[in-house]
């Protein structure tokens, strides 16, 4: 069973310990808490470089030292903190780092409140004990042999078929009936690569409807998100040794990936609001009257600083659209401003819980949204690569792993 | 006989001290046995389920964490409670701690707005300052109704 230990302050107070309990059981782990003495917790100043006034946070400090010191006892790290708490944000960060830094051990972090549910946290525990579990099989960079993966996304569901290597035919279709959907996409991926399905050898299965679909389809692999879009980005982008960094911002929630030799050492899902997702985007491209194809190409032709715009809230995102549109500003200023937004959103809530390391890849549908990508380069000061068939990432991803499956 | 809240709200021992003087101390352990005994343990360690954040919105607002919020709920009805308050200024973590800072100084705040007799004292740090610690708490309860 794998271990995760837990570093907390807060979250036996905020009713929430059983729920991180019970989704660490469902992905088949179990929490731990390393034992420290009251010398560690004193000392922990001189151990981890600081000590803040609230007891439970050098508590938990304590712990990550103990782990450094003693890296047998987890196998991975959950850092927790309550939501809107500055001394706790700034010391799980420092954590999350401090562990990043001086062992292997994955970790993942996050801030919750008194309504955070086991569901919420299912992805991430999966993803945490996915890192842990097959690392083998993460380790994996070539796709063998005639496998097909899918995608089943909150808003498309993306399907595509591989043979030794190579991308061979792909399918996209919106998400309505989950299992119809994933038919028609994977159908699709089958016509353009000219294959037939009985030819396939495995099907590997992501995103928000997985489970259902894979089961549906006799998926050899069914996985979260999170490892699936990391492995598909780093080996479309060609940067599957050493660091990288993968954006996905997806339709309903965003992703930050810490990625080492392909495989994710540190994560960050969510999004407070949908105005940090690609939703503001399909939205602003309605009101804008273009198709969401072409809302990049507009973008890239506006200047973001023309048009005030903050889309921490999608309600007062669309307040601002609506404004700037009754203020007369240029659509392609309202298009890149959104662009922008979104993209300001992900950098300021996301990615300041991971190690931005190069190349940073943006991966999924809203990265062929040219202004997106745009917009995060001027934030983040680096280039940021958008790999071919940047919208299949989950799809290829999944075709990749369950190949490997095939060899085991 | 007088109910008194100590601070921190989780050492032993000034309850001990109170209740050697035959006053009854107002104190969280007492507050968690009362939730792990009379439910049934729906959310286990402490039997703290996602309501007892809601609770504490009677003292904090809902912009304050939610542990804050969930200590609250069992820290605010004992202030509520409380007749007399014992304060004991930078104890140290033997002493006893709510474990979070922002909790520790709301509890200190709605203490000393409560106008209850407040008794403030500094943490001995050696023998004599210890016995005189201990006097100075039982002149306070001796005075006490």
């Amino acid at each position: 069973m794998i271990r995760i230990a837990q570093l907390s302050c807060g979250s036996e107070y905020s009713g929430i310990q059983q729920e991180i309990e019970r989704a660490a059981q469902t992905v088949g782990a179990k929490i731990v808490y390393p034992e420290v003495s009251l010398d560690d917790i004193l000392n922990v100043e001189n151990t981890f470089g600081v000590s803040v006034a609230s007891g439970d946070l050098n508590l938990a400090m304590a712990r990550a030292v103990r782990i450094v010191q003693n890296p047998d006892l987890a196998d991975a790290v959950i850092v927790m903190t309550c939501f809107r708490c500055a001394e706790a944000a700034i010391i799980r960060s420092e954590i999350r780092k401090y562990i990043h830094q001086h062992s292997k051990i994955p970790v993942l972090s996050y801030s919750f409140t008194e309504r955070t549910t086991a569901e919420t946290l299912l992805t991430r525990m999966e993803a945490l004990v996915t890192t842990v579990k097959f690392r083998g099989l993460l380790a994996r960079e070539r796709q063998k042999g005639l496998t097909a993966g899918i995608d089943s996304g909150s808003t498309t569901t993306k399907s595509v078929v591989m043979r030794d290597n190579e991308v061979i035919g792909t399918g996209w279709v919106p998400t309505n009936e989950v299992l119809k959907s994933a038919e028609d996409a994977l159908e699709a991926a089958l016509k353009t690569a000219g294959v037939a399905k009985e030819d396939i050898s495995a099907i590997g299965v992501t995103g928000y409807g997985r489970f259902l679909v894979g089961k549906h389809i006799n998926a050899k692999l069914i996985q979260e998100e999170i490892t699936v879009n990391s492995k598909g980005a780093v080996f479309l982008a060609d940067a599957q040794k050493g660091p990288a960094t993968v954006i996905d911002i997806g339709g309903m929630d965003n992703k930050a990936i810490s990625v080492q030799d392909g495989i994710p050492g540190g994560f960050t899902m969510g999004g407070i609001c949908a105005g940090a997702s690609g939703r503001f985007l399909e939205l602003t491209a309605k009101r804008l009257g273009v198709d969401i194809t072409e809302l990049g190409k507009l973008a890239l032709k506006g200047d973001y600083r023309n048009v005030a715009m903050n889309s921490y809230c999608i309600v007062f995102g669309t307040q601002s659209l609506v404004n700037s549109l009754a203020l007369g500003c240029k659509p392609e200023d309202v298009a890149m401003a959104a662009c922008h937004s979104v993209a300001e959103q992900v950098y300021e809530q996301q990615l300041q819980e991971v190690e931005v390391k190069e190349p940073v890849i943006m991966v999924g549908g809203t990265s062929l949204i040219e202004g997106l990508p745009k917009a995060m380069e001027e934030l983040l000061h680096v280039k940021v690569r958008v790999p071919k068939y940047a919208q299949y990432i989950g799809a290829v991803g999944a075709a990749l792993l369950v190949s490997g499956l095939l060899e085991d | 006989m007088a109910k008194v809240i100590v601070y921190p709200p989780t050492s032993m021992i000034l309850s001990d001290l109170v209740e050697r003087m035959g006053h009854k101390a107002l104190v969280v352990p007492q507050a968690v046995r009362n939730l792990v005994t009379a439910n049934e343990i729906d959310s286990p360690p402490l039997n703290v389920t996602p309501e007892e954040p809601k609770k504490g919105l009677r003292y904090a607002a809902v912009d304050v964490p939610s542990g804050v919020r969930g200590r609250m709920s069992l820290i605010g009805p004992i202030i509520e409670e409380a007749e007399a308050a014992i304060i004991v200024g930078d104890p140290g973590w033997l002493t006893g701690c709510a474990g979070c800072s922002r909790t520790n100084e709301l509890v200190r705040l709605l203490i000393r707005t409560k106008g209850i007799p407040v008794l403030d004292l500094s943490y001995p740090t050696n023998d004599p300052e210890a016995r005189a610690f201990v006097q100075k708490i039982k002149t306070f309860l001796e005075g006490l109704k």
